[in-house]
């Protein structure tokens, strides 16, 4: 038996580097740790500030730093952005499977936080020599994550489209990727946000014939594959997931965009 | 050459193979349990459900500690109603159900089995022994209680009824015995051991429900002690639970004196495929040892 504490699932104490406020109430809290340093783009931690909840969060930097990039929306994500540099957090994982690469000219959709395993999958695909194009979407243009990164990474090749028109596209990604779609010349859909733009653009690539991964989310308990707390259909988000690709989609499409567990198990109607 | 057979027969169940998963292990779904079946279990164990929906304690709920897992759920469960939509659903798919089920009184223990009996499901697991849920533990550590809610279920259910035993008492064939006398079909041996996880950084307990109970690697000779004593007290089958990972460890239950064996915790270290792993390990160990049954080894160990 080798040593259970260095496995990955096991609990650490990280301290924050530095915090960067992204947009109003939303933070990127900078770390290092050796295991989220080989994590995949879409892989997930589990995040402890003592004293809160333990949460589920994607990694939204992977490198010699780490990072994660938090909505102030509960109790535990508003302790999450009042945290500064030293301050102490409880992190395990890095768990479930990321994103893989598929395709040259892939279409990547964010939306509003949804960005977060998407910028670290964006520097990926460009390290490997492939040509992403990025629609990033939020409600308005404050709102709008990593804009000046993504921007100096890609170029032309980022797209900005805002629900109330304040920048770029005026309308929903999901819509205004359909016209890219139609327009470009793309082999492979990549998408995280919220589960009604998934699902619009799980459709919109099943009918072009294109391969689709999206990043889902759902209340965790173990995150380790045990408890079942973050079930969809056959699935676990937590050890299957988090990123589900076309063929898991399909098992799944009486929940995905639709339904999901609350906390004791039973099957609810999403709301975002 | 005699064929090999992994199929047993346990208090009037015939299953496929001698391998379960742990009551709260993925079994809060159907669809769940089925991939669970699919992936070479002989029958599938429910979470523990009760009267009412439960949340279950906040996050953090599991610990790793060395050699094993530290866990304080609360028995999440979305409550016996709403539950009969998976039973159906399972039981449509013809899968050997293990309903596993705990009440917070004694009418609670019985409305709930009787419910789920009437479900169809093929067997019942009573849960006496959570360790994170106060009045749920405590019971499965006094004899005469252990009876009296066994006594009663019996008298309302006509399916075979499991008691699943607490570790976290002086003299486990007490409690076995009582159960027995109670008229159990059989015993589920063990649940978790309590324990607890601190963080020297945070300098507190990590489980917001302080302590939890303890699982894998870390509780197997501890359960396997409870199994030989068990099996020396009482006349009915034993289902052997805690720690088993490999084939060796479910061969060393079966010698111990386990008629079947659930597993939990290795589904972490080895993932879903630990079934068939362990029923592949079984057959090669009979074959290689000249038996054709499981059954010839349950107990065997006791015989030297």
């Amino acid at each position: 038996m080798s040593d259970w504490r260095m496995r990955a699932e096991a609990h650490r104490a990280v301290r924050i580097l530095r915090v960067v406020e992204e947009a109003e109430g939303v933070s990127t809290l900078y770390f290092g740790d050796a295991l989220c340093r080989k994590a995949q783009p879409g892989q997930f931690i589990m995040v402890w500030p003592p004293g809160a909840e333990e949460v589920p969060m994607s990694l939204s930097t992977i490198g010699g730093e780490s990072s994660i990039t938090v909505k102030a929306v509960g109790p535990t994500s508003r302790r999450l952005t009042s945290l500064g540099e030293g301050d102490l957090i409880m992190i395990r994982g890095p768990f479930g499977r990321g994103f893989t690469l598929m395709g040259e000219k892939p279409l990547l959709v964010a939306g509003g936080t949804g960005v977060a395993p998407i910028k670290p999958l964006v520097e990926e695909m460009l390290s490997r020599g492939l040509k992403p194009t990025l629609i990033l979407g939020a409600r308005t243009k404050d709102r709008l994550l990593f804009l000046n990164r993504l921007r100096r990474l890609l170029g032309s090749k980022l797209h900005i489209a805002t629900d109330d028109g304040s920048l770029g596209f005026s309308g929903p990604a999901s819509k205004y990727a359909e016209r890219l779609l139609d327009e470009g010349c793309f082999d492979a859909v990549y998408a995280c946000g919220p589960e009604a733009m998934m699902a619009a653009l799980y459709r919109a690539a099943e009918r072009r014939g294109l391969p689709i991964q999206v990043s889902l989310e759902r209340y965790m308990k173990c995150a380790i594959g045990l408890c079942g707390s973050c079930a969809i259909g056959p699935y676990r988000v937590c050890r299957d997931g988090p990123v589900f690709n076309g063929e898991m989609l399909r098992r799944v499409l009486d929940e995905f965009g639709r339904r999901r567990l609350d906390p004791s198990g039973r099957s609810t109607p999403l709301e975002e | 050459m005699a064929e090999i057979r992994l199929a047993i027969e346990i208090a009037g169940l015939n299953l496929r193979n001698p391998v379960m998963n742990a009551a709260g292990i993925l079994g809060l779904t159907a669809d769940l349990l089925r991939r669970v079946y699919e992936e070479g279990a002989g029958a599938v164990v429910t979470k523990s459900i009760g009267l009412k929906p439960r949340m279950g304690h906040p996050n953090p709920t599991v610990a790793i500690v060395e050699g094993g897992l530290i866990n304080a759920m609360g028995l999440p469960n979305p409550g016996v109603e709403y539950f009969l939509g998976e039973l159906e659903k399972l039981k449509a798919g013809g899968i050997p159900v293990v309903a596993s089920f705990f009440g917070e009184t004694l009418d609670e223990f019985v409305e709930v089995a009787s419910r789920l009996s009437e479900a169809g499901v093929d067997a019942l697991e009573l849960n006496c022994s959570c360790p994170n849920v106060e009045g749920v533990g405590i019971l499965g550590s006094d004899p005469g209680a252990v009876k009296r809610v066994t006594e009663a279920v019996k008298g309302c259910v006509d399916k075979p009824l499991f008691v699943k035993l607490s570790p976290n008492v002086s003299d486990i064939t007490e409690i076995a015995r009582a159960a027995e006398r109670g008229g159990a079909d059989g015993l589920t041996a063990v649940n978790t051991l309590r324990a607890i996880a601190l963080s020297i950084e945070a300098r507190r307990p990590i489980l917001s429900n302080v302590t939890g109970g303890l699982s894998g690697p870390a509780l197997k000779p501890v359960a396997l002690r409870c199994v030989w004593e068990i099996y020396e007290a009482v006349e009915i089958p034993i289902i052997g639970c805690g720690g088993i990972t490999t084939w060796r460890d479910a061969v060393e239950y079966l010698l111990a004196g386990a008629s079947a064996l659930q597993v939990g915790t290795a589904i972490m270290t080895r993932g879903l495929r630990v079934f068939r792993e362990i029923n592949m390990g079984l057959r090669n160990y009979l074959e290689e040892n000249g038996f054709r049954e499981v059954s010839e080894l349950v107990g065997l160990a006791h015989e030297s």
